[in-house]
């Protein structure tokens, strides 16, 4: 990574009010996303892992500024993503782009393929109406799927084919960075294995950045350049993905790769079970979210938030831990 | 790497398919067309007008010459009951397509932008449904107490005020669960602006809700406006007011039937084919219903 990052987010802050009782006040706020850095490079994959619930996705949609942030910066090719003006970001629009979780509700029912695939165009003024058909067409290919199945509905399709439309669809306006959330948490393993191998070869082919959002850490693995692991809407660790594999530095890291089946008998992770359940974020855990259920918890855990920081010798490897802190 | 089915069957075009093989609902579509058909048709083919007396024909009982035979002024009840439906159905239609506009709009972005503006807009709705209806009408009857009795334009616009409020909550709720579709956070993050998102997304996936609900406010503008003409409120020369002058000379010694039989038979026939139309095409539109090949 020589030239800048794509995507450069610092501090990004994502908090939903809790409104209850009379007058609808605000009560309480739950931190989704609480002061979350990462950079995405060009022609890099990055994944973001972690349980459900801990702001991944949160995180995503912020981003895109599909939600607005609480507080934070996002810098897409130098350009800040928060303070665009509407035009602005409507021509950003056209780079950063998203694919869905669930292949059944992202698709419009009521539209035809053609329809889904040929509106990013439409929208954007991109294709004259006789240019369309063959575009969309193209599109579909791409992703091979047959350009015949352009006039017909998403109820016809089964979930990986309506995942191609979707992918189709997202790559119309021909981006540079897409949101990958969950893309394949929803799809049979075998049809799971041809999708990830489609975004493979897109990325490759058209030299593509994702933000890669998943709880599946062999997929990750199989895909993911780098690694960041959120825990209770903070990011714990970032690392390339063979460094965390081999070597997890952040208790949590830990006791997440050791949970996750690995089909390999070779390697032998101590099994470790985590005691309790995953705090409310309503009321997260003062200072280290982690550390009531941390093995390795100290006073100083519940005490002091620790800093997101770079681990020496590796510029790429972050952990918010204090067992890595130098002054201890 | 096969979809199902040779050709493309959308979800209108399914929901046409169910419909078609619904009984009730084609039985309604037939009464209903056969008695639109009537009211449109039948008078100036066959020369008919209500307003012509006859004192030498008063009363008389239904004959080959006047089948549904003739009022106490001695004018021709068919003529008067095929008059009075063009009447109410135009009110109905009418008052339906004001209430499909306005309450479509309301309900629309009170839904899609919620916060404030569903506060002001719903609480409004809430208010407007406090006030007891016939309040309203005859509010609305004083404002135009200068135009003619009977002139159908307060009748149309105290309806129209009433009649949309069902429909702003249904459309709102709709579009309140449809706001937060994936695919309506695809055409975001694709750059579409709101008022395309409204009319390709959302609009279209709560157009079912929409037309079933306007079929069925049809018959209850028809009774409503039947029931200001019975209290003398309402427009001149309709099904209800019909009914009111039939009820009005019922008495033991003389039975003048035809009077009373023929719009309330209009009348209630009507009511039951827009409400069986209605059941079928709720039935047919139901996105749960039975598809033609397969659940």
């Amino acid at each position: 990574m020589t030239a800048a990052p794509l995507i450069e987010v610092r501090g990004l802050k994502k908090y939903f009010p809790v409104r209850g009782g009379v007058f609808s006040r605000v009560g309480a706020w739950v931190k989704a996303v609480d002061d979350v850095s990462f950079d995405v490079g060009r022609r890099e994959v990055f994944a973001l892992v972690g349980e459900s619930g801990c702001g991944k996705t949160t995180a995503g949609r912020t981003l895109l500024r599909l939600m607005e942030p609480t507080a934070g910066q996002v810098r897409f090719d130098g350009a800040s993503v928060f303070d665009l003006g509407k035009r602005e970001l409507r021509l950003l629009r056209r780079r950063m782009q998203l694919i869905f979780q669930d292949p059944y509700s992202s698709l419009n029912p009521r539209m035809t393929v053609g329809g889904i695939i040929g509106e990013p165009l439409r929208v954007h003024g991109l294709a004259t109406s006789k240019e369309l058909d063959a575009r969309v067409g193209a599109l579909l290919e791409q992703v091979g799927l047959a350009p015949e199945y352009r006039t017909r509905y998403p109820h016809e399709f089964s979930g990986g084919q309506r995942q191609r439309i979707g992918i189709a669809r997202a790559l119309a306006l021909g981006p540079d960075f897409i949101v990958c959330d969950e893309a394949v948490s929803a799809l049979d393993v075998s049809i799971q294995a041809q999708i990830l191998n489609l975004l493979q070869d897109l990325q490759e082919s058209l030299d593509l950045s994702y933000l890669f959002i998943s709880h599946d850490l062999n997929v990750v693995q199989h895909l993911a350049d780098r690694v960041g692991v959120m825990y209770l809407g903070r990011l714990v660790e970032t690392a390339r993905t063979e460094d965390l594999f081999r070597e997890p530095l952040h208790p949590y890291t830990q006791a997440l790769l050791s949970a996750n089946p690995v089909p390999d008998p070779g390697l032998d992770l101590e099994p470790q079970v985590l005691p309790g359940e995953v705090p409310s974020p309503l009321a997260p855990p003062t200072g280290c979210h982690f550390h009531p259920r941390c093995r390795n918890a100290t006073e100083r855990c519940a005490r002091e938030t620790p800093p997101l920081r770079e681990q020496p010798g590796d510029t790429l490897r972050q952990v918010a831990c204090h067992l890595y802190d130098e002054e201890h | 790497m096969r979809a199902a089915g040779p050709a493309s069957a959308g979800p209108w075009r399914q929901a046409w398919e169910r419909l078609r093989h619904s009984n009730s609902a084609a039985l309604g579509a037939c009464l209903l067309a056969a008695i639109v058909a009537a009211c449109a048709l039948l008078p100036p083919a066959l020369g008919l007008d209500p307003m012509i007396t006859d004192p030498a024909a008063r009363n008389l009982p239904p004959s080959v010459d006047y089948p549904f035979g003739r009022d106490a002024l001695g004018r021709d009840v068919m003529a008067r009951v095929l008059a009075g439906g063009r009447t109410s159905l135009l009110i109905g239609l009418a008052a339906t397509a004001s209430s499909v506009l306005i309450g479509v709009l309301v309900g629309a972005l009170a839904g899609f932008y919620g916060g404030r503006v569903d506060e002001v807009l719903m609480r409004f709705v809430d208010f407007l449904y406090g006030v007891p209806y016939m309040f309203l009408v005859i509010l609305v009857m004083l404002l135009f107490s200068d135009t003619a009795r009977g002139d159908p334009l307060p009748v149309f616009l105290a309806l129209g005020l009433v009649q949309w409020l069902t429909m702003a909550r249904i459309v709102r709720g709709q579009v309140l669960a449809l706001r937060g579709a994936e695919y309506v956070t695809a055409a975001r993050a694709l750059g579409a602006s709101d008022s395309a998102i409204l009319a390709h997304h959302v609009l279209p996936n709560t157009l079912g809700p929409i037309i079933v609900y306007a079929t069925l406010t049809v018959p209850t503008v028809i009774i409503l406006e039947s029931f200001l003409s019975f209290l003398g409120l309402g427009v001149s020369l309709s099904w209800g007011e019909l009914v009111a002058e039939g009820v009005a000379v019922i008495n033991p010694l003389r039975s003048t039937w035809w009077l009373l039989f023929w719009p309330a038979g209009f009348l209630a026939t009507t009511l039951l084919a827009l409400n069986f139309l209605g059941d079928g095409l709720r039935d047919a539109l139901d996105p749960r219903g039975p598809t033609p090949n397969g659940p």
